[in-house]
């Protein structure tokens, strides 16, 4: 499983190859892109009774994608599961899991260790694809701090989804993420809830472990 | 090694993709910015000082650009600042904003988050009690992010 | 009405400068995107912000396209007497969004 991996010591956070003025924008508590989302996502969290069954969500965001009804499942599928009315990157959706993900804000990433997952997602992230033939490696393990058309390649891990992406001018997941980066890549563009995905994201999120929650975070 | 035949009919297609936007728009927008800076000083000349604009000088993504303008002032009745107004250069329009102040700011700072679209100048003009105008300009590198979704949520 | 936020301290001295932070929820569409289809995207812009105290204007601004999306605005004012800071947005489209915040100035 080592191959490629970045080892502990060496794991950044996207948040260090912002510049000094983006990372002010996710600290700024008050005033930051992502605050009016998780305004909504707490307003969600009261208007649809959530709170009559979970109490607090610490630690939650920090252990997903995770085996439920024994399936693979990610934060997002699992509000869905509750909530099905609510659609993949809706507004509601988001903020809901926003406010959900800052709980787990400042702890260690750590999902449960799936090999068959785990395989597919490793293997999916190793896989060259598309019509540049890129494998999310080449850039990601291999070339991680060089300069991509003027902006520093980061390491790709999920420590803070669902993300303010100031790209997108709004708050949205990991999944929307990966469907950019296909779309940069030229390659197949999976559904949302596509199970390449839900894989993807475990391993990344594997081979994040150990780093600490910033979600949300603000990325360029 | 391309033909000429392939080189003419990639200059073509270059050439008319190209044609949506017209071949002197830097141009455009600059006379546009100094327009538009006109309006608001009209015939008064804009002495360089007294304004200090922060901005990052270089620019993650220029959606949001975290922008802060503070004008040296007493802020009295006598002598205040009686507007800040904030211009970039390479924008379709070169507006960002137009703060009003007066004494009871008790201070001349604005922070905003403003649209840069692309490498150029942004100009922070303060307008004085006294009718004088100051000013400060920044020259700002903006980089594009990697892999867009170009309209496929 | 859409999502505003004010930060205002609840207390202050007399006389002293206290700075005001707000934010509203708004995308603040251009009008230069197009769609993928090449059609002109209207603009809907929030294209004002006024601030009173105590019924007194005391900040005012004019926002344009190049403000970013979710605008953000922060300013000073004197922090005079004890009472109550009125936010009123406005904008294309009829937006309006207004917020309110009390002060305590001793």
């Amino acid at each position: 499983m080592a191959l490629g991996e970045i080892p502990l010591s060496e794991r950044k956070s996207g948040y260090e190859f912002m510049s000094r003025e983006t990372r002010a924008m996710q600290d700024d508590a008050v005033t930051g892109p992502a605050v009016l989302t998780l305004l909504d996502g707490e307003a969600l969290w009261g208007k649809l009774g959530c709170a009559a069954c979970h109490t607090d969500m610490k630690g939650v965001a920090a252990r997903y994608p995770a085996i439920v009804g024994g399936k693979l499942t990610t934060l997002e599928q699992q509000v869905r599961h509750r909530n099905p009315e609510l659609a993949y990157e809706s507004r509601e959706l988001l903020a809901l899991t926003a406010f959900v993900a800052k709980q787990s804000r400042g702890m260690p990433i750590e999902v449960p260790e799936i090999k068959s997952h785990l395989e597919a997602g490793r293997a999916f992230f190793h896989k060259r694809q598309g019509q540049l033939n890129l494998a999310c490696a080449n850039c990601h393990d291999d070339n991680w701090g060089k300069k991509l058309a003027g902006t520093p390649i980061p390491q790709a891990h999920p420590t803070g989804y669902p993300i303010y992406r100031l790209e997108w001018q709004s708050v949205g997941s990991i999944t929307r993420r990966f469907r950019n980066c296909l779309t940069g890549m030229r390659a197949e563009l999976l559904p949302h809830g596509a199970p390449e995905l839900v894989d993807l994201e475990l391993y990344l999120m594997w081979r994040a472990r150990g780093m600490p929650m910033e979600a949300p975070a603000v990325r360029p | 090694m391309i033909s000429r035949r392939g080189f003419l009919l990639l200059t073509l297609a270059a050439g008319t993709a190209r044609a949506q936007l017209p071949p002197n728009i830097a141009e455009i927008r600059k006379a546009a910015l100094q327009e538009a800076i006109g309006k608001v000083v009209g015939n008064a000349q804009v002495r360089t000082g007294r304004v200090k604009l922060e901005i990052p000088p270089l620019i993650d993504n220029g959606n949001a650009v975290p922008v802060t303008v503070e004008v040296e002032s007493p802020m009295t009745q006598a002598d205040h600042v009686k507007a800040i107004h904030l211009f970039t250069e390479r924008n379709p329009q070169p507006y960002v904003f137009s703060a009003h102040l007066g004494p009871r700011a008790g201070k001349a700072r604005v922070a905003a988050r403003a649209r840069i679209a692309d490498t150029g100048d942004v100009v922070a003009i303060a307008q004085m009690s006294d009718g004088s105008f100051w000013q400060e300009s920044v020259k700002v590198i903006v980089t594009l992010s990697a892999c867009l979704e170009e309209g496929l949520i | 009405m859409a999502r505003v936020v004010v930060n205002v301290p609840a207390e202050a001295k007399k006389g002293e400068v206290i700075e005001i932070r707000t934010l509203a929820g708004h995308a603040m569409e251009t009008g230069f995107r197009r769609t993928q289809l090449g059609e002109l995207i209207p603009r809907d812009i929030i294209r004002s912000l006024v601030c009173t105290y105590n019924g007194v204007e005391v900040f005012r601004a004019e926002l344009h396209p190049a403000m970013a999306a979710n605008p953000l605005l922060s300013f000073t004012t004197v922090a005079t007497e004890s009472g109550t800071l009125e936010f009123r947005w406005t904008g294309d489209n009829g937006f309006s969004a207004t917020e309110k915040a009390s002060i305590k100035v001793v």
